[in-house]
């Protein structure tokens, strides 16, 4: 038993134990925290698998975005978490039924196929590219050549997927002050400033008088 | 007789998403009322089903489940972006994220 299947069995106990208290903590914030804690770890096991730039890209998406998203989300709502505790008990051996005997069905099948299974090559891009390749490269060479479209398919769901978050929580509120470009850009001179002759009424003698005020001024 | 292999083989990686397949399995029949650990377990979910991609590209030799993983991350996102938003939306209009009060379709 070599070091890295140690590593991978530490990893391996970490995440799964984590992945448990995800589903079994009361606390929603502690959920959102063990659920960190399960995507980190899975990330290790995928850098000791040789795909490090999905490791990091799980720790930067993940870790970084979507569950610093999770806890701002968790933080803002009033969740009454004993109302939320009700029916877990009663669920329970539902849920563990259908959970073990899923488990026990894709381990058995895992076991069966792991029987004649080689150990992984040293590096992932091995076999395709005699092992002198780093797997960013590998997988960059893959992604901008084949999967050009999809890549950009990709972006284009996220920016829709920012415009609905957007648009579905944006809120006008009656009364709030905000600004319109447009009508900014197309306001005209005349529109601001009305010019009106008016006669001069003041006699001769306090023309003096007036002048210095305006001077001060 | 078949020699038992003593490095990483794909057998681990399968075997560990599928006990995080499970486990999120088993997390959506128990917290059914609460949809925020219901999105945390389809993000669980998910993850099970990246950590098959990349042990599969890496049996394999393949780039193309990597860029797969990609793919997945790139939409697991973007879902849990406007699953959060429509969450702050029902909790907003309704003051509550049990599941077992939205029956307003039930009729």
């Amino acid at each position: 038993m070599d070091f890295a299947l140690l590593a991978f069995y530490a990893f391996a106990v970490a995440a799964v134990v984590s992945a448990g208290a995800v589903i079994s903590v009361r606390n929603p914030v502690h959920a959102a925290l063990f659920l960190v804690l399960t995507f980190f770890t899975v990330a290790c096991t995928w850098i000791l698998a040789g795909a490090e730039f999905l490791g990091i890209a799980l720790i930067l998406v993940y870790v970084g975005a979507v569950m610093v998203l999770f806890l701002f989300v968790v933080m803002m709502l009033d969740v009454d978490v004993a109302r939320m505790r009700e029916g877990w008990v009663r669920f329970l051996p539902v849920g563990l039924i259908v959970a073990v005997v899923m488990l026990v069905e894709m381990f058995a099948l895992i076991g069966v196929k792991a029987r004649s299974v080689v150990p992984f090559a040293q590096n992932a891009a091995a076999p395709a590219t005699g092992g002198t390749m780093p797997n960013t490269t590998w997988l960059a060479n893959a992604l901008f050549t084949d999967f050009l479209l999809p890549f950009e398919v990709a972006a284009i769901i996220l920016t829709i997927a920012v415009i609905a978050a957007v648009m579905l929580t944006l809120r006008r509120r009656v009364g709030a002050k905000h600004q319109d470009p447009a009508w900014q850009t197309s306001v005209r001179a005349r529109d601001r400033v009305r010019i009106v002759s008016v006669p001069t009424e003041h006699p001769a003698v306090e023309a003096t008088a007036s002048n210095t005020e305006e001077g001060k001024a | 007789m078949i020699p038992i292999t003593t490095g990483l083989t794909l057998g681990h990686y399968l075997a560990l998403g599928a006990a995080l397949f499970c486990i999120s399995v088993a997390g959506i029949f128990l917290n059914r009322k609460n949809v925020i650990v219901l999105l945390m377990s389809i993000e669980l979910m998910l993850l099970a089903v990246n950590v098959n991609f990349v042990a599969f590209s890496r049996y394999l030799g393949d780039a193309a489940g990597q860029v797969f993983v990609f793919f997945i991350l790139t939409v697991a996102a973007a879902e849990a972006a406007i699953g959060l938003a429509i969450l702050v939306t029902l909790f907003r209009n309704r003051r509550t994220i049990d599941v077992a009060d939205l029956d307003t379709l039930k009729g």
